[in-house]
């Protein structure tokens, strides 16, 4: 799946750079500035007690990235094992992590005056991992705050 | 140009040479106190201060010189030997040391020099100067007070300065033509240069304080002959005439003279050598209260080192600690990435690529190494500060204290030297404190008034052992004891069972102080708990011995290195994981053919090694793995060691020991105490390296290390049968014959070829020595005919083995053993019914000793407990010695147990009373008959109640201490509840010897 950009393709001073991904049936989108790279299927080592949204450990080029799985992290249903997946490495507080996420996309760049408040019909979960939304042409797309996303408490999944 | 760049690099610079130099200030100060004779530590010294003082003048730091000034006098006149060498002037110099610290330490923080005033430190470092006298052979006391007049300002002040001087040299060169004698000399002299001449060589000696020939020289300068000295004498006379026609004191005037040597060059010079004048003490300032004398300090090296020392141009050049970093994390991406290459060459040998890769794989071996060395540093580094820190505190406790430090070579990582900078500070400054006592007190308890100190370093394996021993007071078992119960951490049971050992491992809990009160040397107790973890934190282990009354010493033991590691790997469930190889001790197999089996205690698993039973925990339920496959036909057992707690790992598969570089855990697995790091391995995929310490823990380590037996951990168990574990095997005639498993610690096959005699006996080679062997009939093995293997039933005691020839293993059961005593005979226990069919089950200690016929009845089988430091065996050792035999009371109800317990507690030299109940025991006790230990099984909540009750009628034996033990278990137990033989012997002797000290 790929989504189709109808706003300018020009980035100006005033867009947000968002990279849009999607995980489940929502599309997320992540600031470009904090993406470092994006990788397709790797193989990810578990990391046995750890907290169930974290998928285990990586290996990027010789750093040892830990892999978060976004359909855990946001309460949906796990993938199915033969469902492909995508990665967007982001950096935190000095350390690297990967975003298991089902499907990467274009990077948009948005007109920040769009940038609406998420709405209140969110979850409490879902509200604390994202600062608003786009309206697209499609869908709507719901932008990820990389901390709040990255503070896992160990609790248990959400529910979707 | 840029000078304000310059000038930046140029202080930047200076600071950093200055805090070099004060690092070594320190200790040759210290040193120099020691030896004052040694002219090589004081010229050093001397450089130091005078380098320091020569650079902030030309930087134009005006405070640091002007006080780098001061102390330089003060050791110029050390090395005149004007000034005695007294612990209040050395400590003025140190005062000066520490001040010009602080000022470089502002200077780099803030790029410029503070303000303030040293006015204060100046003058008592000038004080010292003047007090001394500059020249004194014939009137020493005198001389010393030569201030007489009460003025206590310097000379050159109280000669009224450059001015006065020159008015009084004007004055002495327009009467010299009226001279007679001298006037002639100076006719052709230009007056004026004359005149400056005569003042600023005598200013400059008044400011010197020091005798010198400046004045002659100067004056020799304007005469076509040689001066002799009485010719000179006579100017400086006018000069004299002069300053007293100017209203300077006469005193002035004549320390002036002294300091004028008119002696022309090469004379003899009658003039009394201020040198020879070592006037003891005349130095007028107050002494402080303290007697101290800090003692010698001495390293491996005592001085003088010689001149090879400070000689040869400097092989170094200075890093940044950040360059050096860097080159280190590119070496270890170096490595894993040729760990990788290595990994994919091993699939395709023929490739090409072989050979380049190859030697790719020698050289980045060399570079790893040459990098890792440039971060090994010697310890010297962090022993620095403490010979001053030791005489400090000498000084402020009114001890007497010796700090002696070997192997200050040794070298260890830099990140690890800094770790141990505070930790061992610490710890000195608690010897100091807590552990010396004064000098009254040693000399009372008949020790060398002079504590020692001494701080060894040395390398073991691939770690640095670095050990911390006094000879002081020791570890006070008891107040720990009671300071615990007294902080709520222990209850006033749990503390009176506790061991010695035990107790004095409290020190490292936080909040405990012995400390009468908290001083400010040593401060709150809340180091030793603080100082362990941060060892801990960096991979390495601290453990303490100590006896009371002579001393303590503590053993830390650090990894040399933090980021490359040697590391196991093991696989479980299909995951693999990395162990640090530090913390391994062995690997072990358990399999039905190994004849060692995991055996189960109250659900724990155990296994029995050597002797030794061991915890053991699997891997896979302690990380909640899901088994893959088939279960492995072999289990591996990975026996590791933190601290003094040894256990084992269950694993599935064991792999090889690669070198892997440690990378940190990601901070949202920080909370995992199970792993230390991760680690990327050549095939490219990441593991997990696991923390033995955190695996420790989830063992139970610290939960009350048994001193008595494991079985312990049973006795919330309800009632269980008494079932053991037996070996049954065919002996001669094919007879049933059974033994205890649990005496059996191996099972082995030996071929008739095997069977060697010496001395009449029979005898095998076993493990390197040869161990005696009997046959069935206990009488010596007798070789068979026929190629075949025969089973051979091995039963060690301490570290002597002796093995039984069988003909056949039938089984192993497990039996509730229901004893028919009247078959028993000699070699025997009596006769059992097993699966229906009669069978003998022997007495192991018979068979034992008609093996060793010359094995002493009462020696005592006590083993050193081999985690024990050897300060605690040789207390245990010592209390063994039976005085006369000891008599136990055995309280138990099973026949089987009394008849294993028995001979065993009497194998080791115990006289053992047996009664079946605690009521029988009161009869005993009714009987008059006493006992110095009493072992009673309280496995059973009704049991112990029982026993209490019978026992608290028993008021004489009250005081006897009692042994508690869990001899009925359930499942699968060797006999004695899976007691080893000497676990149970220590336990005992434990007991009994905490009576003696109590006693």
């Amino acid at each position: 799946m790929s989504i189709r950009v109808e706003n300018s393709l020009v980035a100006t001073d005033s867009s947000d750079g968002l990279v849009s991904i999607r995980v489940g049936a929502q599309t997320f989108g992540v600031p470009v500035l904090s993406v470092q790279d994006v990788i397709s299927e790797t193989p990810i080592n578990r990391v046995p007690l750890a907290p169930p949204e974290v998928a285990g450990s990586l290996n990027l080029r010789g750093r040892i990235v830990t892999a978060v799985d976004m359909r855990r992290r946001l309460g949906m249903e796990p993938r199915a094992p033969d469902d492909r997946s995508m990665s967007v490495i982001v950096e935190h507080g000095g350390e690297l992590y990967a975003l298991v996420v089902d499907d990467v996309g274009d990077v948009l760049w948005l007109e920040p005056a769009e940038h609406e408040p998420g709405p209140v019909t969110l979850s409490s979960e879902w509200r604390a991992v994202c600062t608003g939304l786009y309206r697209l042409e499609n869908e709507l797309l719901l932008v990820l705050n990389i901390a709040q996303v990255l503070m896992l408490t160990g609790h248990s999944t959400l529910a979707a | 140009m840029n000078w304000g760049w310059r000038l930046d690099d140029l202080v930047a610079d200076f600071i950093a040479e200055t805090r070099e130099g004060l690092e070594a200030l320190d200790s040759e100060l210290v040193r120099f106190e020691q030896q004052p004779g040694d002219p090589a530590t004081l010229g050093g010294i001397f450089r130091l201060i005078h380098t320091i003082k020569g650079t902030c003048g030309f930087l134009g730091l005006v405070r640091l010189q002007t006080v780098a000034h001061a102390a330089e006098n003060v050791l110029g006149a050390f090395r005149d030997g004007v000034l005695p060498v007294t612990p209040v002037a050395v400590s003025a110099v140190l005062e000066t040391v520490d001040l010009i610290r602080s000022l470089t330490d502002a200077l780099g923080a803030t790029a410029s020099e503070p303000e303030g005033d040293d006015s204060a430190l100046i003058a008592r470092l000038e004080g010292l100067l003047e007090a001394t006298p500059p020249v004194a052979a014939d009137a020493p006391a005198a001389a010393a007070r030569s201030q007489g007049d009460g003025d206590a300002r310097r000379l050159i002040d109280r000669l009224g300065g450059d001015a006065t001087l020159d008015a009084a040299a004007e004055a002495a060169v327009g009467r010299l033509p009226s001279d007679g004698v001298i006037g002639p000399l100076f006719r052709n002299a230009d007056a004026d240069r004359l005149q400056a001449a005569i003042r600023e060589s005598l200013g400059a000696l008044a400011r010197k304080m020091e005798r010198g020939r400046a004045f002659a020289t100067a004056l020799a300068g304007f005469v076509d002959k040689p001066l002799t000295g009485a010719e000179a004498e006579g100017v400086f006379a006018l000069v004299a005439e002069a300053l007293g026609a100017l209203d300077i004191s006469d005193a002035a005037i004549d320390q002036l003279a002294m300091l004028v040597d008119c002696e022309p060059a090469g004379a003899a010079g009658s003039a009394p050598d201020p040198r020879a004048a070592a006037t003891p003490d005349a130095v007028v300032t107050p002494d402080p209260a303290a007697p101290a004398t800090a003692a010698p300090l001495r390293g491996d090296a005592p001085s003088p080192k010689g001149e090879g020392e400070t000689s040869g141009p400097a092989q170094t050049i200075r890093v940044s600690v950040d360059a050096l970093e860097h080159l280190m994390t590119v070496v270890s991406e170096l490595v894993l990435i040729r760990n990788q290459l290595i990994q994919t060459l091993r699939l395709e040998p023929e490739s090409p690529f072989a050979a380049p890769l190859n030697r790719l794989n020698q050289v980045t071996s060399e570079l790893q190494e040459g990098v890792m060395t440039t971060r090994m540093q010697p310890i010297s580094g962090a022993w620095a500060k403490l010979p001053r820190l030791v005489r400090d505190l000498a000084q402020d406790l009114g001890k007497s204290i010796d700090l002696v430090m070997v192997g200050q070579d040794t070298e260890l990582d830099r990140q690890v030297l800094e770790l141990i900078k505070d930790p061992l500070t610490h710890m000195i400054r608690n010897a100091a404190d807590h552990g010396l006592e004064t000098p009254a007190e040693r000399a009372a308890a008949g020790k060398p008034e002079t504590g020692r100190i001494t701080l060894q370093a040395r390398h073991e394996g691939g770690a640095i052992v670095i050990e911390i021993s006094d000879d002081g007071r020791g570890l006070p078992a008891e107040k720990l004891r009671a300071k615990a119960v007294a902080a709520g951490i222990l209850t006033p049971v749990q503390a009176e069972q506790m061991s010695d050992l035990e107790a004095r491992q409290l020190i490292f809990l936080p909040g405990l102080s012995t400390a009468a009160e908290v001083t400010s040397v040593s401060g709150r107790g809340v180091g030793m708990d603080v100082v362990r973890t941060n060892i801990e934190k960096i991979g390495g282990a601290i453990e303490l011995a100590s006896v009371e009354g002579r001393g303590a010493c503590f053993t830390i033991r650090i990894p040399l290195t933090l980021t490359i590691v040697s590391a196991l790997i093991v696989e479980c469930c299909g995951e693999r994981f990395a162990m640090p190889q530090s913390s391994l001790v062995e690997l072990v197999s358990a399999s039905d053919g190994s004849g060692r089996t995991i055996e189960y205690i109250d659900g724990v698993a155990v296994l029995r090694l050597r002797d030794r039973l061991l915890p053991l925990v699997s891997l896979q339920t302690l990380l909640g793995l899901e088994p893959a496959g088939e279960p492995p036909a072999e289990t591996c057992i990975i026996v590791a060691r933190v601290g003094a707690f040894t256990f084992g790992v269950i694993v599935d598969r064991v792999f090889d020991t690669e070198e892997i570089v440690v990378k940190p855990v990601a901070s949202v697995l920080r909370h995992l105490k199970l792993y230390s790091g991760a680690t990327i391995l050549g095939d490219g995929s990441v593991i997990l390296i696991l923390d033995l310490k955190g695996i420790s823990v989830e063992t139970g380590a610290g939960q009350g290390a048994a001193g008595v037996a494991d079985g312990d951990d049973a006795e919330e168990a309800g009632k269980r049968q008494a079932m053991s574990a037996l070996l049954v095997f065919r002996a001669a005639n094919d007879t049933l014959k059974a033994a205890p498993l649990a005496s059996v610690s191996r099972i082995e096959e030996v071929a008739a070829d095997q069977i060697e005699w010496i001395d009449g006996r029979s005898v095998i080679q076993y493990r390197g020595r040869l161990m005696p062997i009997i046959g069935p009939d206990a009488a010596a093995a007798n070789a068979w005919d026929g190629p075949e293997q025969r089973p051979l039933l091995v039963f060690t005691r301490d570290d002597r083995s002796v093995g039984l020839l069988v003909n056949e293993i039938v089984d192993i059961v497990e039996s509730v053993v229901e004893t028919d005593m009247t078959a028993a005979g000699a070699g025997a226990l009596g006769g059992l019914i097993i699966g229906g069919v009669a069978t003998e089950l022997i007495d192991v200690s018979y068979y034992w000793s008609r093996a060793f016929p010359d094995e002493d009845a009462g020696a005592g089988g006590v083993a050193d407990p081999p985690a024990a430091p050897v300060v605690e065996a040789r207390e245990t050792a010592s209390s063994a010695d039976p005085t006369g035999r000891r008599r136990l009371l055995l309280v138990d109800q099973s026949p089987f147990s009394q008849l294993l317990l028995r001979p065993l507690l009497a194998q080791a030299g115990y006289e053992v009373i047996v009664a079946e109940d605690p009521v029988a025991a009161l009869g005993l006790y009714d009987a008059g008959e006493e006992f110095q230990l009493i072992m009673a099984d309280t496995s059973s909540p009704e049991n112990a109640r029982q026993l209490a009750v019978t026992l608290n009628r028993a008021a004489g034996w009250h005081k006897t201490p009692l042994l508690s033990l869990a001899i009925h278990n359930t499942m699968t137990t060797g006999a004695a509840g899976g007691m080893a033989h000497s676990t149970l012997l220590d336990a005992v002797s434990g007991a009994l010897g905490e009576l003696r000290g109590a006693a």
